[in-house]
């Protein structure tokens, strides 16, 4: 099957079979590696990208149910005031230890802020707890987030501990 | 191009890893400039000869200054989020005193022969890399100070440097690192023992927060990890192998599956039972991953399961609770009289221990490249042990190692799974097979199912205290898995294994099961398990004792004293300074508030230490049990003496913060079973991570001591489970004498 899918500003042209997920057409066919693979049920966050501007799990949405959504990945989130801001804080914070996940975290976070500007810690959790690291950033993803919405770095649940 | 070849002094050394010679050269770099290289040989691994600079420019070159003055720093060892293709290079730059702003990083190629040890593994690069990294730095540093002294014609001792720049400072003159490359090329190098290494308080890149250098490309989505590689021709595959480890192909389907979309093969592997090697299963190649991996949904295959389907993880449990109160099959450490000591103790405590199968999950499932034709293979692997993996593959495809090139791609995690290089050589098979490049991905459940796994484990201590609450009589019988006397893999126990030698009665014995299941080192190998048993053991006799948990611990640890290493069962052990372990517990006593710390209902803390990988460690965990049983760990605080430098301190509050959460999500959800002789669980609905709502903050506090600096990859993570284990018991008074922890324990339903 033939499909034109909206990609980061662009249209491209790709041939797939209808179930083909949207993760392996960014992946293997239009060369966008940033995208990664690790549990292909939608349980790990590590493809998230935008569908629309919603932070949504890749390998879950067949290249079929595409249509006409805009898919903004890792490469291009950057294009974005949100999402360059949250790249900055990734590297300002030094949250990257493997850095296998990051590229789902920083997706997810750039969709959270995209709407919600100022998040609480449970805005946080909430946003991102479909997102595992597997080598626990978590800390620094937490105050990323925050240095990217120009809010304090403190956890504040750390106020009751 | 003229080279230049020295030798240095043979360094004495006797263990495992023999530093033969230090080989430092210098010469003309392409393009000209200062290319230095610098190795110690490794008996047993040297194999290809360093490429020489006129072939192929940089390969095994340590530093490369070109006349724009950028550095060029090769970091020789696998990155799998430790840290190290950052620390590393900021060895060689601290003493080259070079610009860390105009510093670029390169990865080596596997290649002991230049490099020495291209390990991830153990927390043992900062150990064995220290000095001899700093002195590459130096070498080069006194090459471009003769160069400069040389230009001017001015003595060299009148000449300094900083931050990529020789000054002479009675003339004012200066020449930046660019300028003087080529001139330092023709410098013949210096004995690397024989340079000067800098007084540690004029460090400026050592011991300053350095940040990830791949990091930016990691944010932006740039292609970096093994299963990012891309060759032109390139197929993809899958290989499927028995659930049962140790199961062999009968029959396959291989019609049905040939005549899928997009596969173009699809063929039985015949493989052996070492499982870091070729085992039997069926490769799917097709045009693309997808395809293959939507192929294998229509394979059927009729498998010789083998002896090992008859195992189960609750076989083994039934078996240890048989084996627990006899004799030990093995004696691993006895001093004093135990059963005497016993039998005159005020109190007897008895308490039984377990723990069960875990799974690496790193975040990106194996994967390898690898194209092999015309008696040569060339692989791209995240791998934590390349060379390993290059003798497995030599061996298994007949190749001669120096025809293997091994590209170390970023590893999505590690943790000890990437040690093991099976999915290497499945990948150089397959290649062969297909006559084509080709990338074999796992998925997830793959990589759960056919892990080396943490061994599960059983202990069953019995102790004495005297009428004072003094510790007098400790004893464990451990039950592991192995065959022959010989533990498995990563399930064995060293006599030294604290409270030994503090303890004037002492023993610990061994019995093992035999076990089909493949094993294999996980984060702080041993220790992820036994610190739970014994320090989680060591907190119930504070408690009998009716003694605070922390004084306990300091009493039993005595006053500082340095006890010797000796010889275990599975090799050598360091030794161990009573007086670094004090230090760090009273440390985190104090950091946490301990016995000031106002605490809600259900609220505990709990501590513990360990030393592990030349690191002393010790924890406290704060946590909160609701009445459903539900944990929350509300905080986590770290006291370390890791040495005199903490190189990176930016990478190293990130590693132990990941090793401790890493701990706690381990003790709250994880376990792998066994049943019929698989592996039960496949993915993370079943085999759970800890997310970013249940990971507390840790504080962390370094020590300093005057002490070489060691690793850090690992040692965070043993005490934190003990701790969080102790923490819910003072909460609680439920203690958690098996993991994973199970809630329904502690409801109060």
């Amino acid at each position: 099957m033939k499909y034109s899918i909206h990609v980061n500003g662009a249209i491209k042209r790709v041939e797939a079979d209808a179930d083909t997920p949207l993760l392996w057409v960014l992946r293997d066919t239009l060369n966008l590696k940033g995208t990664k693979f690790a549990c292909g049920t939608g349980m790990c966050g590590a493809c998230t990208v935008h569908l629309n501007g919603a932070a949504r799990r890749s390998c879950l949405i067949s290249i079929a149910n595409v249509g006409s959504g805009v898919v903004t990945t890792i490469e291009g989130i950057g294009d974005t005031p949100v999402g360059k801001k949250v790249q900055q804080a990734w590297l300002d914070i030094d949250v990257v230890q493997c850095g296998y996940c990051q590229a789902g975290q920083i997706m997810s976070a750039a969709a959270l802020l995209a709407t919600n500007t100022k998040p609480s810690d449970a805005d946080i959790d909430h946003a991102m707890a479909g997102n595992i690291c597997r080598c626990a950033t978590y800390p620094r993803i937490r105050a990323a987030i925050k240095l990217a919405a120009g809010l304090p770095m403190i956890d504040a649940r750390e106020a009751d501990a | 191009m003229k080279r230049l070849e020295i030798t240095a002094a043979e360094p004495a050394g006797d263990g495992v890893v023999h530093a033969r010679r230090a080989f430092l050269r210098a010469s003309a770099a392409l393009g000209g400039g200062l290319l230095l290289e610098f190795a110690l040989p490794v008996r047993g691994f040297a194999r290809a000869n360093p490429q020489s600079p006129a072939e192929g420019g940089v390969l095994g070159a340590y530093v490369r200054i070109s006349p724009d003055g950028l550095v060029t720093i090769t970091s020789k060892n696998p990155e799998i989020g430790q840290g190290i293709k950052t620390m590393l290079p900021m060895l060689i730059a601290e003493e080259l005193d070079a610009d860390w702003s105009k510093v670029r990083i390169d990865q080596a190629l596997s290649d002991p022969a230049v490099f020495g040890r291209q390990v991830a593994g153990g927390s043992r690069a900062t150990p064995l890399n220290w000095e001899p990294m700093r002195r590459v730095g130096a070498a080069a540093r006194q090459m471009l100070v003769l160069a400069a002294s040389q230009i001017w014609a001015v003595p060299a001792s009148e000449c300094q440097t900083s931050s990529g720049v020789v000054r002479h400072a009675p003339s004012g003159q200066t020449l930046d690192y660019g300028a003087l490359a080529s001139k330092a090329a023709t410098i013949a190098a210096p004995d690397l023992k024989a340079v000067t290494l800098k007084d540690p308080k004029d460090f400026r890149i050592i011991g300053t927060p350095q940040r990830g250098v791949d990091s930016p490309a990691v944010v932006t989505g740039k292609p970096l990890f093994g299963i990012d590689v891309d060759l032109p021709g390139m197929r993809h595959a899958v290989f499927v192998k028995c659930p049962v480890f140790g199961g062999a192909v009968n029959h396959a389907n291989l019609e049905a599956i040939l005549a899928a979309p997009g596969v173009s093969h699809a063929f039985v592997v015949n493989g052996g039972q070492t499982f870091d090697g070729l085992v039997s299963g069926v490769a799917i190649v097709a045009d693309s991953w997808w395809a293959a991996a939507r192929a294998r949904r229509k394979l059927e295959v009729d498998w010789n399961e083998g002896p090992t389907a008859a195992q189960d993880s609750a076989g083994f449990a039934a078996r240890a609770a048989v084996l627990g109160p006899q004799p030990p099959e093995l004696s691993i450490a006895r001093e004093g009289d135990v059963d005497a000591a016993l039998a005159g103790a005020a109190h007897v405590i008895e308490a039984a221990y377990s723990y069960p199968f875990l799974a690496h999950a790193a975040l990106e499932p194996q994967n390898c490249t690898a194209h092999v034709q015309d008696g040569k293979a060339e692989i791209w692997a995240p791998t934590q042990n390349p060379d390993s993996g290059c003798k497995i593959v030599a061996n298994t495809l007949g190749l001669a190692e120096a025809d293997i090139t091994i590209h170390m791609m970023r590893c999505g995690g590690g943790f000890g799974r990437r040690l093991m290089n099976d999915y290497m050589v499945e990948a150089a098979w397959i290649s062969r097979e297909i006559g084509a490049p080709v990338k074999l991905l796992w998925d997830r459940e793959d990589d759960l199912r056919h892990d080396f796994y943490r061994p599960a484990g059983f202990h069953f201590f019995k102790a004495g205290l005297d009428g004072a609450g003094k510790l007098v009589a400790f004893r464990d019988h451990f039950i592991s898995f192995g065959t022959g006397g010989k533990f498995a893999n990563s399930a064995g126990l060293q006599p030294v294994e604290f409270p030994a030698r503090f303890v004037p009665n002492f023993e610990l014995g061994a019995t093992l099961m035999a076990l089909g299941v493949p094993t294999g080192p996980m984060r702080a190998p041993g220790s992820n398990a036994l610190a739970f048993a014994f320090q989680s053991f060591i907190d119930e006799l504070a408690f009998a004792a009716r003694r605070d948990a922390v004084q306990f611990r300091l009493d039993l640890l005595g006053p500082p004293r340095i006890y010797a290493g000796t010889q275990g069962p599975n090799g050598a052990t360091p030794d161990f300074d009573s007086g670094r372990m004090r230090a760090v517990l009273e440390r985190v006593a104090d950091r946490s508030g301990w016995r000031k710390r106002a605490l809600g209902t259900r609220s505990g803390l709990g501590a513990a230490f360990y030393f592990s990988h030349l690191g002393y460690f010790a924890e406290v965990v704060q946590a909160t049990v609701d009445a459903r049983g539900d944990i929350r760990v509300d905080k986590v605080w770290v006291a370390a003496d890791i040495g005199s430098h903490v190189i990176n301190p930016m990478g190293a509050e990130n590693q132990v913060q990941g090793a401790a959460i890493d701990g706690i999500s381990a003790a709250l959800g994880q376990a792998i079973s066994i049943e019929r002789g698989r592996a039960v669980q496949s993915n993370f609905d079943d085999y759970r991570l800890l997310r970013i709502d249940r990971a507390p903050p840790v504080d962390v506090h370094f020590v300093i001591s005057d002490n070489p600096p060691t690793g850090l990859g690992e040692p965070a993570l043993p005490p934190v489970i003990p701790a969080l284990c102790n923490a819910i018991f003072a909460a609680t008074g439920k203690r958690i004498r098996k993991l994973p922890i199970d809630r329904a324990e502690l409801s109060l339903a």
